[in-house]
């Protein structure tokens, strides 16, 4: 991506505030317009499959038999309540949810055909396939802007300086940061503002090159110049990676996403189109949480 | 009704000032000696501290002049080798109680370091005496560095825990949703994060022990001259301080003063240097 594109971006921000759209999830016009050959089960590939997942933690069970496929290169929204299970389910995609002690699954999820959770299956090994952007943005304080982004290849005995000074580049240019910061990659990354840190976050996530990229509600910390910014860059990383976001925002879901699930109280309650999902969802539950009558 | 108030108002300020008076009292009452001791070491030991003291072997009784080198030089090598001991396992062990383990076995890990932090020097000493000077058949600097490192070892457990406690989830995460080896992570970001705190602990461990006697009393033994091997008797600071307190000599009573005037200063440094660190510390996440 080139940077007039990115300004081409963030230009078109303003045009659709956040604000006009509360009413706007039913109306006639679809928020995201389908997209040609975005048919479910169609001629897209599923990059992960979920099958009859459930979650533990000790003796509760915080998710219940959640089946359905995740689409590549495409952007899935995960919406539902408070305490739903969303976020346990983004962490169960790359194991990250077994740093809770007790923590145990059922079922079966596929990356690209592979168990993540079979006999000898690494969880570092699915981390570097699976990677994840978090809430709160978090580089790590004693690094600079390229050492942060760099880190995990440094971490993992990529020491060649041409290739960490090309992947600086490239990551931080996906992440629309490159600008920003090209001129002073050894400042210490707290040094950057609060939308920065996250898309220096986003930055340090791509430089491994996953194959999905999980974002836990990446921009619910952000003010709404910073959150239109991260949107942005969302749709843009969709062409080449499939994203999973959890969002409390249904704005935020309607405009970024392309399959929406809804989650309450641990079940997936439905799975579809974001389109139909906020236009003409099947079940009472879904329809009276993204039309805001309860959640 | 609006008197009474009144009254009860007057009566509650006046206990308001007394519990203030009170408490002011005790906190200076609680500074005090570290002036007085500081005022007294630099008024009795200042007229015996001299190049002399620094750079010459004691002489024997009855002879005036001489001075503490030998001592100031071994204390030095006992902190070196209880560092060498002490730091390695008091951090690795930290890590493993903040890091790693259940916390049921955490929990009685952190119960004996902190019964460990309680127990009596002296029987440190006893201790490092029948595991170490009895089969060596000789008091040594072995013995001595290994007492002190002994006892800095659940100090910078603990302190090393504590700190790596408070470096956020959020970095454990991010390094390990990076595809990073949880060791990896642990020493290359969050230990990185940590240092300052790390070091910090192990400086205030180097001080504690610093002035310790009574364990080096039946392992280090002192020594009069310089000492050429670890398997010998060294000298130490606190050891030579002890010997000529208690000796009828007053040419020994001031360099005994001055001796502890040395180490008040030696331990000072290293206390102010922990604060140098950790105020830099607080003053980066502000």
């Amino acid at each position: 991506m080139n940077p007039t594109m990115i300004s081409d971006e963030e230009k078109r921000g303003p045009v659709d505030p956040p604000e006009t759209q509360v009413v706007g999830v039913r109306s006639p016009a679809p928020v995201v317009p389908p997209r040609p050959g975005a048919v479910l089960h169609g001629d897209t590939v599923p990059a992960l499959t979920v099958r009859n997942l459930a979650v533990y933690f000790g003796k509760n069970k915080v998710l219940k038999d959640v089946s359905f496929e995740v689409q590549a290169r495409a952007v899935t929204a995960i919406i539902g309540p408070s305490g739903c299970g969303k976020s346990t389910f983004l962490r169960s995609l790359n194991r990250m949810h077994e740093l809770v002690p007790e923590a145990r699954i059922e079922g079966e999820i596929r990356l690209g055909g592979q168990d993540i959770y079979g006999p000898g299956v690494d969880p570092v090994i699915v981390r570097r396939r699976v990677g994840m952007v978090f809430q709160k943005s978090n580089p790590f304080p004693t690094m600079s802007i390229a050492d942060n982004v760099t880190v995990g290849l440094r971490l993992n005995g990529i020491r060649t300086r041409s290739v960490l000074a090309e992947r600086t580049e490239q990551s931080l240019r996906m992440a629309a940061l490159w600008d920003e910061v090209k001129h002073r990659l050894h400042a210490p990354a707290m040094s950057l503002s609060g939308g920065q840190q996250q898309r220096l976050c986003i930055a340090r996530a791509l430089a491994v090159r996953p194959e999905v990229l999980l974002m836990d509600e990446p921009a619910s910390a952000l003010d709404p110049l910073a959150t239109s910014k991260i949107e942005s860059l969302i749709l843009e990383l969709k062409k080449d990676y499939t994203i999973v976001i959890v969002t409390h925002n249904m704005q935020q879901a309607a405009r970024v996403s392309d399959y929406t699930a809804f989650f309450y109280l641990g079940e997936l309650v439905e799975f579809g189109l974001t389109s139909s999902i906020f236009t003409s969802p099947t079940q009472k539950r879904t329809e009276d949480y993204v039309t805001g009558r309860f959640g | 009704m609006s008197k009474m108030n009144a009254t009860n108002h007057r009566w509650r300020k006046a206990k308001n000032a007394l519990m203030q008076t009170l408490t002011l009292g005790c906190a200076l009452l609680a500074i005090a000696p570290l002036v007085l001791v500081f005022y007294h070491l630099a008024k009795s030991g200042v007229g015996a501290v001299n190049w002399d003291f620094f750079t010459k072997l004691p002489r024997p009784v009855g002879e005036a002049g001489g001075g503490m080198a030998n001592a100031i030089v071994g204390s030095f090598v006992l902190l070196g080798l209880a560092a060498l001991i002490g730091v390695p396992v008091g951090v690795l062990g930290g890590v493993f109680l903040s890091e790693y383990g259940s916390s049921k076995l955490n929990w009685w890990i952190r119960f004996a370091a902190d019964v460990l932090n309680g127990v009596p020097s002296i029987i440190w000493g006893i201790v490092v005496y029948a595991l170490v000077v009895v089969p060596m058949k000789g008091f040594s600097t072995w013995a001595g560095g290994i007492v002190l490192g002994m006892m800095m070892i659940p100090l910078i457990m603990r302190t090393t825990e504590e700190v790596l406690q408070l470096v956020p989830v959020g970095f454990r995460e991010a390094a390990l949703a990076l595809g990073i080896a949880q060791w990896r992570a642990i020493i290359q970001i969050i230990m990185r994060t940590a240092l300052k705190g790390v070091v910090t602990g192990v400086l205030l461990a180097l001080a504690r022990v610093a002035g310790e006697t009574a364990p080096l009393l039946f392992t280090a033994f002192g020594n009069r001259f310089w000492n050429h091997s670890l398997s010998n008797p060294i000298a130490a600071l606190p050891l030579q301080i002890f010997t000529y307190a208690i000796s009828p000599y007053d040419d020994w009573h001031r360099q005994a003063w001055a001796g502890a005037l040395v180490l008040l200063l030696i331990i000072t440094v290293i206390d102010v240097s922990v604060r140098v660190l950790t105020r830099d510390r607080f003053r980066k996440t502000a």
